[in-house]
């Protein structure tokens, strides 16, 4: 009681307007600094040089032709997946369903195919499957939407639990499916009749995925920035209350915006299934569903900031297991780095909402981090 | 008393920023022992931080803190209480389902007198006893044993009171206290104060209300934007030199009341009843007409139905029993019964609302000026595509004709103060054209300059023809606004009287009792 306190050392403000300048500023300088750390790191575990390391990285994304294809391609399709995710996060619904709604596409565009397959034009179950897709996608977003609207039910437990019913689903259908028999999976669909494919634009099997992205993404943009239904929604993430009080019809709103993160999905697995993989896994959506989660909160809902944190994801997907392959290291190497960059990333925006004043130095300067 | 003694709490030069905002800027304040100082100024001035500090919520950039003569650091309520100062806040920080004599001992690992209550072993029966002995003292009027969420509002506050004495407090902070309070139930605090004052304690409370000041206090300390003004004794002084100070220039301080004209009855509510969603009776059968070109107040202890009443007139609020009539001017009747807010504007009906969450229902927080106006206006036309740029000028018209202060029309509102989030809410209704106006405690939190400002707008309102339903707190004034007041207890009308010529004592009575006698 009667001994004398220190003035705190450091004590942290929240920040009332920053310029968007001196954002990126901090942003930038966090990725220095996670890079600076990273390399220190790769010179004490593996002895190797961090500049041929970040080249090799480097090389992991923008190689060769193919690779950088290989780029714009998983890019695209998490880029989808995120700005589907975009509207029902921003109306604060908490989707963690993303992986089984692109599944419930990725199931119906592989039935279309298979069932079809040796019925009708390649044209035709294309289009059958790209409708089929959608409507699967929005169905498995519509059931835990209907049960929050009509029951306040929580979304997050049973969009995540859906996950895991639409992963259990796909693996009965592909015990049904199986091909060779016995082998416990589905491979190639329609192999030679190409049946149900879709083509290459200019020679290139990706081009159409990655021009359906740009088109959603742009899509969505809009939609979310300039629509009534866009506002509608965001109304209701901010406040029920407010929604309600000025005759907003919510659980309306709710379904509605899950059908629309729902049918991207659907979108998302047709393309997966009839332009990229041409087979079904219970593993296809590859956790896209989750990292979609990070891109979207990264970019703060904003579609065309994900391109640059999906860019950033996909970047160290690929830079990784170059270097991992190049130099022989361990797998775990890479999500070490993966790890520490993603930290300081997300860890700037503390700095960004934030200021930290250190204790006054004898000078009486006050030193505030950048 | 000499006043060369030592204050008990001393601040000298004391400054607070938050970003580019000056909270307080080199405050001087002293406190005596065995004196009660009001600390007034409008919305922003920087009460509370200032208190804070002393609380030890917030730390000052600036400044130094002495208790009875010593520097002291205060850098968390911990050592807040070590120092003996105790902050009663405007929300209160109980635990519903404990006891009283719980959640006064709640944290506490050892009893006042030092002697550890005993790891893991909750001696409740001890403190209970003491709890006893300092309401006897003062004349607080609580049972140990009764939980929270039995009590009425000031008997949670006088929780909060003895929780602080009970801990050894002797310098108490009350961030206005009566503003949840009935005016019997504030005599009844103001007592308790003046007994603790008795006792030796030092006693500050912030508070809006001159004719409180007046009551309680034996200085008063005024702050304007951050910066301490001066310091008066409150015998010697008035409510119009103190409002001067506040304010910073001459105010007249009398609500206008324009005779009603052309008094027509516009809303017919019968028997309406209602039930929250938990089973319980919100409203018992209340019955009334507010008619055009009168402001209908509504009296009442917070909690006693005003929410649903208003809540039911706009179409937010499921009814179980009776009947809301609007009357339109050639005598017709349309039901708001079983319609939402949009089918009411559908049926030509112009009827506003200013609820009391402000933030909460009222307008978005994180969104800008012209987007809070677009809430009203974004179905209109067929196009999928909002309309932004009405929103935008309704936005500018509204901070040009109600002077809100804001760096521009894309400032999320949350920014704001107080005030001016109020006068964007009214701005918006108002500019809808309402031929019903309803409001909810308009002026809660408000200082003088913008309650002003909202009275004028009503008394506009009400100049133009439409029937005002206005539900307040503060019965000053109620009675100086009002054309009718009618009093709500238990959610029954339990009197309707003429503002003009009820006395506030009557109607004061009314709140807690249905049926009370007749008033005036």
């Amino acid at each position: 009681m009667d001994k004398k306190k220190k003035e705190p050392f450091i004590h942290i403000t929240k920040r009332k307007e920053i310029s968007l300048q001196h954002e990126w500023a901090i942003r930038l300088g966090a990725i220095l600094l996670a890079l600076i750390l990273c390399a220190l790191l790769t010179t004490l575990m593996t002895h190797l040089n961090p500049i041929s390391v970040y080249a090799t990285m480097w090389e992991g994304s923008f190689g060769s032709e193919r690779k950088i294809w290989a780029l714009l391609k998983e890019l695209s399709i998490l880029l989808m997946v995120s700005v589907a995710l975009a509207p029902s996060f921003k109306m604060k619904f908490w989707n963690l369903g993303g992986e089984g709604q692109v599944l419930a596409g990725v199931l119906a565009t592989s039935a279309c195919m298979i069932t079809l397959g040796s019925k009708m034009g390649s044209g035709s179950v294309i289009l059958i499957s790209l409708v089929a897709a959608l409507v699967a996608g929005a169905f498995w977003a519509f059931i835990p939407a209907f049960f929050r609207a009509k029951w306040n039910t929580n979304e997050t437990l049973f969009t995540l639990m859906m996950n895991y019913v639409a992963m259990q689903i796909v693996a009965y259908f592909i015990i049904r499916w199986e091909s060779p028999k016995g082998s416990g999976k589905v491979g190639i669909i329609n192999p030679d009749s190409k049946i149900g494919w879709l083509p290459s634009i200019a020679g290139k099997q990706y081009f159409l995925v990655v021009l359906v992205a740009i088109l959603v993404t742009i899509v969505m943009y809009i939609y979310l920035k300039y629509s009534k239904h866009g506002y509608e929604l965001s109304v209701v993430g901010e406040s029920e209350n407010t929604a309600r009080y000025v005759g907003i019809n919510v659980p309306k709103v709710i379904i509605r915006t899950l059908i629309v993160t729902g049918l991207i999905c659907g979108l998302t697995g047709w393309l997966l299934v009839a332009s990229t993989d041409h087979t079904i896994t219970t593993t296809l959506a590859g956790g896209r569903g989750f990292l979609g989660v990070m891109v979207a909160w990264l970019a703060h809902f904003n579609p065309i900031g994900m391109l640059l944190s999906g860019f950033l994801i996909v970047f160290m997907s690929k830079g990784t297991s170059e270097i991992s392959m190049a130099f022989s290291l361990n797998r775990s190497f890479g999500d070490i780095i993966t790890g520490v960059i993603l930290f300081f990333v997300i860890g700037s925006e503390f700095f960004i909402n934030y200021q930290v004043h250190f204790r006054k130095s004898s000078s009486g300067k006050e030193v505030a981090d950048a | 008393m000499p006043e060369s003694r030592t204050p008990a709490v001393s601040m000298r030069n004391i400054t607070k920023t938050f970003g580019d905002v000056v909270a307080n800027h080199k405050v001087d304040l002293d406190i005596h022992r065995g004196e009660v100082l009001s600390l007034l100024g409008e919305n922003g001035s920087g009460k509370t931080t200032l208190m804070n500090m002393l609380a030890g919520i917030y730390y000052p950039d600036e400044g130094e803190i002495f208790i009875d003569g010593n520097p002291v650091q205060i850098s968390s309520p911990k050592d807040a209480f070590d120092h003996g100062i105790g902050m009663i806040h405007q929300h209160f920080k109980l635990v519903n389902v404990f006891t009283a004599a719980e959640n006064i001992v709640l944290g506490m690992d050892e009893d006042v007198d030092g002697k550890h209550v005993g790891k893991g072993k909750l001696d409740i029966a001890s403190p209970s006893k003491r709890i006893r002995e300092i309401c006897d003292m003062y004349g607080f009027d609580v049972n140990p044993d009764q939980k929270v969420y039995d009590m009425s509002v000031s008997q949670k506050q006088t929780v909060e009171i003895v929780k602080v004495l009970y801990r050894g407090a002797d310098i108490l902070i009350l961030d206005e206290p009566t503003a949840v309070l009935t005016p019997q139930e504030t005599e009844k605090l103001f007592n308790v104060l003046r007994n603790m004052r008795e006792d030796g304690k030092a006693i500050i409370i912030i508070t809006h209300k001159l004719h409180e000041v007046e009551a309680i206090s034996d200085k008063v300390a005024i702050l304007r934007k951050g910066e301490f003004i001066g310091e008066l004794i409150t015998k010697d002084t008035n409510a119009q030199e103190m409002t001067n100070m506040m304010v910073g220039r001459e105010v007249k301080l009398n609500i206008n009341r324009p005779e009603p004209k052309n008094v027509k009855p516009r809303l017919e509510v019968s028997g309406l009843t209602v039930r929250s969603s938990d089973g319980l009776l919100k409203l018992d059968d209340v019955s009334f007409t507010a008619n055009t070109g009168e402001v209908l107040g509504i009296a009442g202890i917070s909690g006693c139905g005003q929410k649903e009443l208003l809540e039911a007139i706009s179409g937010l609020q499921e009814i179980e029993k009776g009947d809301i009539f609007y009357i339109e001017d050639d005598g017709s009747k349309t039901s708001l019964i079983g319609v939402n807010p949009v089918e009411i504007e559908n049926k030509g009906v112009a009827l506003s609302f200013v609820p009391e969450d402000r933030l909460g229902m009222g307008l978005v927080a994180n969104m800008d000026l012209s987007d809070n106006m677009m809430l009203r206006s974004f179905r209109h036309g067929k196009s999928i595509f909002t309309n932004r740029k009405t929103p935008k000028n309704l936005a500018q018209k509204v901070v040009n004709d109600l002077e809100v202060v804001t760096l521009g029309v894309s400032t999320p509102v949350r920014r704001l103060s107080g005030g001016n989030v109020q006068k964007v809410l009214v701005g918006r209704e108002i500019e809808r054209a309402p031929s019903v106006l309803l409001t909810a405690y308009a002026v809660r939190g408000l200082d003088i300059n913008a309650s002003y400002t909202i009275y004028d707008l009503i008394n506009q309102q009400k100049e133009r023809g439409v029937a005002v339903i206005f539900v307040g707190e503060d019965l000053d004034v109620l009675l100086e606004l009002s054309d009718r007041i009618l009093v709500l207890c238990g959610g029954k009308v339990s009197g309707i009287v003429d503002g003009r010529t009820a006395d506030k004592n009557g109607v004061g009575l009314l709140m807690t009792q249905v049926g009370g006698e007749a008033v005036g």
